[in-house]
């Protein structure tokens, strides 16, 4: 699927480790020691020690009845959380994304996957996702189309951009509307 | 009232541009029903049993008369002439094509008013107090805070995919006209000790097949941490709400299953973290926010005004509107006017286009350009003077807007039912329409007095039977429409849910049954006992015994 960063497509210098059933036998020891790999955290919790020891950069991948609660203390140890939406409809992961942001101060790649709409795009980039794996034809087009069509917001998030009404304040009535 | 500044006027306008381009797609067949669903229920438009319906969201339920000229307008060009005023404050047009919906929105857009966020599951229109800024009982203006919300919940980033819809009332006055009680979340502006205002907060409420009266989790909230606080409930919903099944999926669930105290602490804990950052309200801007919903400039005048008083001298049918109809304002020389969409057999909540335009002109003579919905589906002349009373009333009487029954056996609440919607087991509205024509009899009504009656044509609920006095709730036995009775709910301050009085009775059968309860009650009260009251003394069985004593 393609990989969406900064408004490009890019190719996912990221690998996924598989599941023991998927290549038998192989463990995480066992990867390409210099290869960055995404772990869920099952797999996490099972071989810490040894992912520890590689070279490759940890990218943790959650499902979204994984609260990013459950691994704060281990965050420092991630350059990549990949928090999934299984139906688009399943929001659960915007809280995840702007606690892990502006509460635990993640400040490594923060991935959208799973069932992503281009509607969604700019609520995600608000809540603090900097990368998205979308499906579709021309996700650069999806991309520049989702982000103009929102010009104007009211809510502050942690992505630090002022919004409009009453909580921007005079910076809020005084700004040029973005989009226009 | 509220205007839109330019950032209001530039959301709104970028919303339409939007929806435009995904009407275009969808039309083009770029987009499948499927993938257009989504799109479609974030700009309020559904797809009904015979064609779509729009839902356009009248934020705290105010409106200006140029608005309401608006709507009428749309009710003639995209619709059969008529508009539908619904229990949320919001109103409804059951018959626009696809193709001319952006167009609409873009008519909609001209008057500061939009469809956004009045379906899905999101923080839909907060509804307010429909005696706002009019009634004597009244703290504070509820609709300062309504449009606080609205502006925080437009589009939220976090809280647009929660696991069900989301709907908060908020009311200024201790007489709760906005069913605060029975809403996801429910404020109530409340004074302490030390004489400040702020906010009861209220949670899990609702109706739907499991109705529940909701539980304070707060009893005084300082304004400046409204929002925090409403983040804090939301961030907690979000993440821990049910979804998997969507009928356990409202936040009453989540508080019914977590319990109150444990829950409570969630959003404590959670809001620790939130307050008194970037969503603190800074006082002036609660200030600026005022002004918009300053009183308008009464004139100093006698509490009493001789016109009105001769007239009502002299003419029955005037003086029996002014009693069911109008309603203490808070100043001298002034009064509320409740304007009936509840004609004796029409449709509960219709207006024609006619109609609104008669609402709107009154509004721009008589009441400073102010229209109130109110979760009745009636609609409301906050500020008329009492001298000017009887024009208003001959008016009205010209137009068939001069129904004298608010909250009276004929002013009901009922959902669409099965004529227009795809979940219903039975029929409402016709069953409606029976019923006023049974108590046609408009002395007869008065002497009945206060008595609500509300009809939903499925579990759903959307035309609040839990709450009514009587409610009445549309079955389906073996492919028939069948109705069941509820008897003792309330939606106001004194919130309670009514109880199933025996079997359900048939199509033919339900209106002799409300005539039966009815007769019971007024044989029974004592002096000038309220329905409730009565029932709460003597009980259920003698309105059973009654009903039930042919079968
Ligand atoms: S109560 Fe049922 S029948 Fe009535 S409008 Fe709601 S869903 Fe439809």
């Amino acid at each position: 699927m393609p990989l969406l960063k900064d408004g490009q497509v890019v190719d996912d210098p990221w690998a996924n480790l598989p599941e023991p059933s998927e290549a038998e036998g192989q463990s995480a020891g066992e990867t390409a020691i210099d290869v960055d790999l995404i772990v869920t955290l099952e797999q996490w919790r099972n071989g810490r020690e040894a992912l520890l020891k590689r070279n490759g950069r940890l990218g943790l991948r959650l499902r979204s009845d994984q609260p990013p609660a459950e691994i704060v203390d281990d965050l420092e140890h991630f350059d990549l959380i990949a928090l999934e939406f299984p139906k688009f409809s399943d929001g659960r992961a915007y809280s995840y994304a702007r606690l892990l942001r502006e509460r635990h101060g993640f400040k490594g790649e923060l991935r959208a996957v799973g069932n992503i709409l281009r509607d969604q795009l700019f609520f995600m980039l608000r809540c603090g996702f900097d990368s998205f794996e979308i499906a579709g034809q021309d996700a650069t087009t999806a991309w520049r189309e989702a982000i103009a069509e929102m010009g104007v917001w009211y809510q502050p998030t942690g992505d630090g951009r002022l919004p409009s009404g009453v909580l921007g304040g005079a910076f809020g009535r005084s700004r040029a509307v973005a989009a226009e | 009232m509220y205007r839109y500044d330019e950032f209001d006027l530039a959301f709104v306008q970028q919303r339409v541009a939007q929806f435009r381009g995904q009407v275009e797609r969808r039309l083009a067949g770029e987009l499948s029903e499927d993938e257009f669903k989504p799109l479609r229920l974030m700009n309020g438009l559904y797809l009904q049993l015979h064609a779509y319906m729009l839902r356009v969201a009248v934020p705290y339920g105010t409106l200006s008369s140029k608005q309401m000229r608006r709507l009428a307008r749309i009710a003639r060009d995209y619709d059969h002439g008529y508009g539908h005023f619904t229990t949320r404050q919001n109103i409804q047009y059951n018959w626009p094509k696809l193709a001319e919906v952006p167009d609409l929105l873009a008519e909609l857009a001209e008057v500061e008013m939009h469809a956004i966020q009045t379906s899905g599951n999101c923080i839909r229109n907060v509804t307010a107090d429909h005696f706002a800024g009019a009634s004597a009982d009244e703290i504070e203006d509820p609709r300062i805070y309504a449009e606080i919300i609205r502006q925080w919940s437009s589009l939220h980033p976090e809280f647009s995919f929660l696991p069900r819809k989301f709907k908060i009332a908020v009311t200024g006055a201790p007489n709760d006209r906005a069913a605060v009680r029975f809403h996801d979340i429910g404020l109530q502006i409340r004074r302490n000790e030390a004489g400040d205002v702020g906010f009861e907060v209220i949670v899990g409420g609702g109706q739907g097949r499991t109705p529940v009266i909701g539980v304070t989790i707060r009893k005084f909230l300082p304004k400046a941490h409204l929002l925090s606080y409403l983040e804090a409930i939301l961030r907690v919903y979000n993440q821990l709400g049910r979804r998997d099944n969507l009928y356990k999926a409202r936040i009453k669930i989540l508080v019914q299953q977590t319990g109150a105290e444990v829950f409570t602490r969630l959003v404590d804990e959670e809001w620790a973290e939130l307050k008194d950052g970037a969503l603190t309200l800074p006082a002036e801007e609660i200030e600026r926010i005022e002004t918009y919903f300053a009183p308008p400039a009464f004139e100093t005048l006698p509490a009493n005004s001789p016109a009105f008083e001769a007239r009502r001298f002299e003419d029955r049918d005037f003086a029996r509107w002014v009693r069911s109809n109008v309603s203490a304002h808070k100043a001298d020389g002034y009064a509320i006017v409740s304007i009936s969409l509840k004609p004796e057999g029409g449709a509960p909540g219709d207006a024609t286009a006619e109609q609104m335009e008669v609402v709107a002109d009154l509004a721009e003579a008589y009441s400073f350009d102010e229209i109130l919905i109110s979760h009745e589906q009636n609609l409301v002349l906050p500020h008329v003077k009492l001298s000017d009373l009887p024009a208003v009333w001959d008016k009205l009487v010209q137009h068939e807007l001069a129904t004298p029954n608010i909250g009276l056996v004929s002013d009901m609440i009922a959902c669409p039912g099965l004529d227009y919607c795809n979940l219903a087991n039975a029929r409402s509205i016709p069953v409606a329409q029976r019923i006023s024509q049974r108590f046609s009899d408009l002395n007869r009504q008065h002497e009945i007095g206060d008595l609500k009656i509300k009809i939903s044509g499925c579990i759903n609920a959307c035309g609040h039977h839990h709450v009514g006095h009587i409610g009445i709730l549309g079955v389906d036995k073996k492919g028939e429409e069948f109705y069941q009775i509820t008897l003792g709910g309330s939606a106001d301050e004194n919130a309670a849910i009514g109880k199933i009085v025996g079997p359900a009775f048939s199509y033919d059968a339900v209106v002799d049954a409300i005539d039966s309860i009815v007769d019971t009650y007024l044989g029974l009260r004592q002096d000038n006992e309220k329905f409730n009251d009565t029932y709460a003394r003597v009980g259920i069985t003698p309105f059973k015994e009654k009903l039930y004593a042919a079968a």
